[in-house]
């Protein structure tokens, strides 16, 4: 074992792993997130605690990690590399470790001009770091676990033994460099990788096949990404805007046709397309785990927690595995 | 070369409106090019500081001129004298030549007139590019001659973020994705696997965070120094 995490122990069980997601709240209330943490915990591995998503300022991901932790939730801590120079990163790492997280992911983080994308002010003047990017990030993390050393060469009395893990957009363009931007993170030693939303599991299929043939699903967990769609118009911007994601045109239909069911109610509206949304989450749950090489899947529930219980039982993933002396 | 850009007229007038007697000096290389401070722009931004101090009925003296280049001694040397004369000097020079004649001036204050941007191109009349962030360390002979550094909005050394939508940048539909022409160039090149190899975390200390950066040219400057002294024995 390189962390002992959960996570890590599904995986090497053999067992489907799944991951979920928190986003922790902009306020300096912990409600929120023992709130989603009770939600979450039995329905997962492990989740992802979000490092101020879109740029917005949020309750730090170290911070809610540790707050996940001791509700009994096995956070994965997200960190990305526009906020914190090496410095800084290492330093939480250190931090992290010593406050019992065992995984983390690694990612670029959306760049700052989109905390002012939405209805937020955020802050599009803020500087970024990007000090390193995500494969060096990945590098980092296992230079100190594996060989104790700090990136600039400095030794650690402790190293922080983290279960290392980095995001893919397999549907991201260039799509033909995409198998080679993944094999960058496994040679840098990501343990596990999640991946970007997928709704297009043909697609995905094929840049598995791709990852499959240089080698790379043997010496990585691969953990499919499957963010839950709550409407015919969720899926519509997800398709327009959302770089890397694609959504066939028939899962769209299948929305619109759930939310004209209701006719003018738009109650009922809501209440069927979520319905649908779910049910369309377990197909692709289910399509995600036939495909070789995947060994889980990662369900964005977004400001949906409750989602995740009808998921995971659906999809045949419930009780999730548990280990006598975790 | 270096591209700026004229400072809004409201925010220039704001730092010279105290002074009496003003000199707004123009420099005829790079900033000339983007249409930002040569002496053609010094010149049309004297007549509009004229006009606005006598519509606010402010008495004050604007005056224009521009030299050659504002980062070398020998240029300002026939005009040093009269410079003096000023209690403002308004460069629409670039910040080097802004800090260059500030270091030199002595008790005047040299103010900006423009904002100096970015090392850039002209691919169109009119249009300016970045294309290098003089970091110091080029990485350009691995990356098809396109800058990740600048030209990646996250300055990433190790390929595409999950950003990229249809060849363009997640900060705007405007922008280019620098890796995702690095990575059509490098097919173009057949060169490809260049790509494959993991870059480690950079040394950023040859750019702007290793402090203010200079560069001694030995031999030239011993060549200098022996001049020098040939000349002083000549003379003798």
């Amino acid at each position: 074992m390189k962390s002992g995490s959960n996570l890590e122990r599904v995986i090497a069980s053999g067992k489907m792993a799944v991951t979920a997601e928190l986003g922790p709240p902009m306020s300096a209330d912990p409600h929120e997130v023992i709130k989603k943490a009770n939600i979450l915990k039995g329905f997962c591995d492990a989740a992802n605690i979000t490092d101020c998503q879109t740029a917005v300022v949020r309750i730090s991901s170290i911070a809610a990690a540790v707050i996940a932790l001791r509700e009994g939730l096995e956070p994965v801590m997200q960190m990305t590399c526009r906020d914190r120079n090496r410095i800084a990163m290492q330093a939480d790492f250190l931090g992290a470790a010593a406050l019992g997280i065992k995984n983390c992911l690694c990612i670029a983080g959306d760049h700052q001009m989109f905390s002012a994308a939405g209805k937020l002010k955020g802050h599009p003047g803020a500087k970024n770091v990007y000090d390193v990017d995500t494969c060096q990030l990945v590098g980092i993390m296992k230079k100190m676990r594996d060989e104790g050393l700090q990136q600039g060469g400095d030794k650690l009395e402790v190293a922080p033994k983290f279960f290392v893990g980095a995001s893919w957009t397999p549907m991201g363009d260039p799509m033909d460099f995409r198998p080679y931007n993944l094999k960058k993170k496994v040679d840098a030693g990501a343990d596990f990788i999640q991946t970007q939303g997928i709704y297009d599991m043909e697609l995905f299929k094929a840049q598995m096949e791709k990852a499959r043939n240089l080698g790379l699903l043997e010496r990585t967990a691969m953990l499919a990404g499957i963010i839950v769609p709550k409407s015919a118009m969720m899926l519509k911007y997800m398709d327009s805007s959302v770089a890397g994601v694609t959504v066939p045109k028939s899962l769209i239909e299948r929305m619109n046709k759930a939310k004209a069911t209701a006719g003018d109610d738009k109650k009922k509206a809501r209440e069927l397309q979520e319905q649908e949304g779910i049910k369309i989450t377990v197909e692709l749950i289910q399509q995600a785990l036939e495909i070789p090489g995947v060994k889980g899947v990662h369900i964005q529930a977004i400001e949906w927690e409750t989602a995740m219980e009808p998921i995971v039982k659906a999809a045949g993933l419930y009780p999730r595995p548990t280990f006598p002396d975790a | 070369m270096i591209v700026g850009q004229q400072k809004p007229f409201d925010e220039i007038w704001e730092m010279v409106k105290g002074f009496k007697k003003v000199l707004v000096f123009g420099c005829n290389t790079c900033v000339a090019i983007c249409h930002a401070g040569g002496g053609k722009e010094a010149e049309i931004l004297t007549s509009l500081l004229r006009m606005k101090a006598a519509q606010e009925g402010v008495d004050m003296q604007v005056d224009n001129a521009a030299i050659e280049r504002h980062c070398e001694p020998e240029f300002f040397e026939p005009l040093m004298e009269k410079v003096r004369t000023y209690d403002l000097v308004l460069s629409t020079a670039c910040g080097v030549g802004v800090n260059f004649l500030a270091d030199r001036i002595g008790a005047i204050p040299v103010y900006p007139g423009i904002n100096t941007t970015f090392y850039g191109a002209v691919p169109e009349a009119g249009f300016f590019v970045e294309l290098c962030g003089g970091c110091g360390n080029c990485v350009l002979h691995l990356t098809g001659g396109i800058c990740p550094i600048v030209r990646c909005s996250k300055s990433l050394m190790n390929g595409p973020c999950g950003g990229t939508n249809n060849g363009k940048c997640e900060v705007s539909n405007e922008t280019d994705c620098a890796w995702f022409l690095i990575v059509e160039r490098m097919k173009k090149l057949g060169t490809l696997e260049k790509l494959f190899e993991v870059q480690p975390p950079r040394d950023w200390s040859t750019g702007t965070h290793g402090g203010p950066r200079r560069i001694s040219v030995e031999h030239i400057r011993a060549f200098e120094e022996e001049e020098e002294k040939n000349a002083a024995t000549e003379g003798r």
